[in-house]
């Protein structure tokens, strides 16, 4: 999968199921965990999400917003593990 | 009981020199702390706090992460005979500057005499170098040498200023979050805290089987004596992790439990329902929940549907229904109040809903018309009397709603230096909770707030200080916002939402003003908003005196905007 493609999906899928912003749009460079818009609570979410969609697995200890903080970010990390 | 916090932890560690008393989950693994441990490390910070002219009767603030040190830490200073009182660690969400602020708040109040913290923290206390701070000593744990040989083992737990703190003399302050709550720091003697100690162990029927699993903050009343310090005097095991590995990683709770036989956790509401959704099978092989006795829901508004939740998402690992467990609590009685679900099943009290509504009274459900289902607090522990009164100040009978007063023998001394809140907090000797409920069959029932506080996830905030951070962005209109808290059935817990009106200069950039108070609350408060609403002037009710009208614009927000509740 693309980098392109797997940004693509985690813009809908983090707006729609955490956000609960449908019509939110994502800026790949915006920062999600430091700005709060994402918050700790939501982290677990992310990670299930980002295992059920794309079949990897974020460590616990990943979760917070020095291993990634943008949509951009999280995709390399998603990419480098297929 | 012992006369202080010191002489009861010297008595255990004469007794069970041996026990392990603590297993704190650090980074992977667990490290097992023994009694005889606990006082070492512990000496070491009492030994240097005497040595920066830190004496007994002193209030010592301690910053510091979730692990030992923390726990050393305040142990140290009860040592010392000081008065420790855990500040809340700065978040990455939260600015630097805000915490400052924060901080300062505190300290301008409290007048510490001490601060623990470390040497990376330096540039978030410089404020307390400047001129207008006097005296007061700062501690780097970095300072302290942790091989150095404290004790001898003859005699070695005898002389150190805590043992001859007397009684009735302070022993803690615990202050809640925000600017608003760090100006309140409630104040609690020792005899006191023992007094609480005492009566709610016989209430949860603690015994030597006990094992206490607990990832709450200690900067909160549940986690500094349910999951600290009742433990640590009373010998039962205690379980602790940090509440950022929690919230990243929950199964690791329910792992604890399993291995630690744990038969005790404290958990506020929203956790229920975040344990249950949270949860994915493959981290909960061999999960075995069946020694649990008692999952108490404390701290915020408890619901029937977070108690269903759990128990349906847990029976497949052993998890017996029975042992959902109530409580109401607050740091002016030390703790506990009331405590239910431990002797018989907690108790639901299905009411009709008008009634309750507009008359103020809880008539049980006859199948006609609309129900409330509300959730039993439980009873009154041992030495603590709770009255129910109306806005006259007249006692009221049962199942007749009004303010929650109590009497007690584990009551706060004070709010520290805050004579005036003190006062205002009191009629006679009973203490207004400023929480609405009702008793029935001499169970408390908890249905609301005088007091607009908002709680998420069991943190106090203030809508005051949400608001003033708001008013703050260009383009809100000044004095014109309001902050609420709505309840999410989905998370169990209150979300926060924000209603500002907007100068009409700026009506074209409303996005980038609601993305700025999005962005400035959570970095200054440490919430995120569900939702921030830009409205046209003139949109928000005030009341006649001219200040808004939080229930009012909370009602008009539900019937006007929200779909969802």
């Amino acid at each position: 999968m693309e980098k392109s493609e797997i940004t693509t999906k985690l813009q809908t899928a983090i707006a729609e199921e955490i956000l609960n912003l449908p019509q939110k749009k994502i800026d790949p460079n915006e920062p999600l965990i430091s700005s709060g818009l994402v918050d700790s609570f939501s982290l677990v979410d992310l990670a299930i999400l980002v295992e059920d969609t794309f079949n990897v697995r974020l460590d616990d200890t990943e979760l917070n917003s020095d291993v990634f903080d943008s949509l951009s970010r999280l995709a390399d990390i998603i990419a480098s593990r297929m | 009981m012992k006369q202080n916090f010191s002489q009861q932890l010297v008595h255990q560690v004469k007794h069970f020199p041996d026990k392990e008393i603590l297993h704190v989950l650090i980074g992977q693994d667990y490290k097992h702390i023994t009694y005889q441990n606990l006082i070492d490390g512990s000496l070491r910070f009492q030994r240097y706090l005497d040595l920066k002219g830190v004496e007994k009767g002193d209030v010592v603030i301690i910053i510091l992460p979730h692990g030992l040190d923390l726990i050393y830490a305040y142990f140290g200073c009860v040592l010392n005979g000081c008065i420790p009182s855990i500040m809340p660690y700065l978040t990455e969400k939260l600015i630097p500057e805000k915490y400052r602020q924060d901080l300062e708040a505190l300290f301008r109040i409290t007048q510490p005499n001490g601060v623990i913290t470390f040497q990376d923290f330096l540039d978030e206390i410089k404020f307390l170098t400047a001129d207008n701070q006097g005296d007061i000593a700062i501690i780097y744990i970095e300072d302290i040498d942790p091989n150095s040989q404290v004790i001898g083992q003859e005699g070695g737990l005898e002389g150190f200023p805590g043992l001859e703190r007397k009684a009735d003399d302070l022993a803690l302050l615990q202050h809640s979050s925000g600017t608003t709550g760090l100006q309140k720091g409630v104040s609690l003697a020792h005899q006191a805290i023992f007094n609480q100690l005492e009566s709610y162990s016989e209430s949860l029927k603690l015994n030597s089987q006990d094992v206490i699993v607990s990832w709450l903050p200690l900067y909160h009343d549940m986690g500094l004596i349910a999951g600290f310090l009742m433990p640590i005097f009373l010998g039962i095991p205690l379980v602790l992790m940090s509440p950022f590995t929690w919230v990243r990683a929950p199964y690791l709770l329910f792992k604890a439990i399993t291995d630690f036989k744990g038969t005790l956790c404290w958990l506020p509401n929203f956790a229920y329902n975040f344990c249950a959704k949270k949860i994915r099978p493959r981290d909960m092989a061999d999960t075995d929940l069946s020694t649990l006795r008692a999952v108490i829901n404390c701290s915020e508004p408890m619901r029937k549907s977070s108690h269903d939740m759990f128990s349906e998402a847990f029976k497949h690992y052993g998890f017996n229904p029975s042992a959902i467990a109530t409580s109401y609590a607050m740091a002016e009685n030390v703790f506990a109040v009331t405590q239910g679900g431990i002797e018989s099943p907690v108790n639901y009290d299905v009411i009709k809903l008008i009634p309750f509504q507009e008359e103020k009274i809880a008539i049980p459900f006859d199948n006609d018309g609309q129900e409330i289902v509300m959730v039993s607090a439980g009873k009154p522990i041992r030495g603590t009397e709770v009255n129910i009164c109306d806005e006259k100040e007249n006692f009221l009978p049962e199942r007749r709603i009004g303010e929650i007063l109590i009497r007690s023998n584990c009551m706060l001394r004070g709010y520290y230096k805050r004579d005036d809140a003190t006062k205002s907090s009191f009629i006679n000797e009973w203490f207004k909770t400023g929480d609405y409920g009702y008793l029935a069959g001499g169970e408390l029932y908890i249905t609301g707030r005088k007091k607009d506080l908002i709680i998420v996830g069991g943190k106090n905030i203030y809508p005051k200080d949400i608001e003033t951070i708001v008013m703050e962005i260009e383009g809100v209109h000044p004095g014109r916002v309001v902050a609420f808290g709505v309840f999410n059935d989905q998370k169990g817990t209150e979300d926060v939402v924000v209603i500002a009106e907007i100068e009409d200069e700026y009506v074209d950039r409303i996005n980038d003003i609601e993305a700025m108070i999005r962005a400035k609350v959570t970095k200054e408060s440490a919430i995120a908003l569900r939702q921030v609403l830009t409205v046209n002037k003139k949109w928000l009710i005030k009341t006649s005196s001219g200040k808004i009208a939080r229930a009012l614009n909370k009602e008009k927000y539900l019937k006007e905007i929200d779909q969802d509740y």
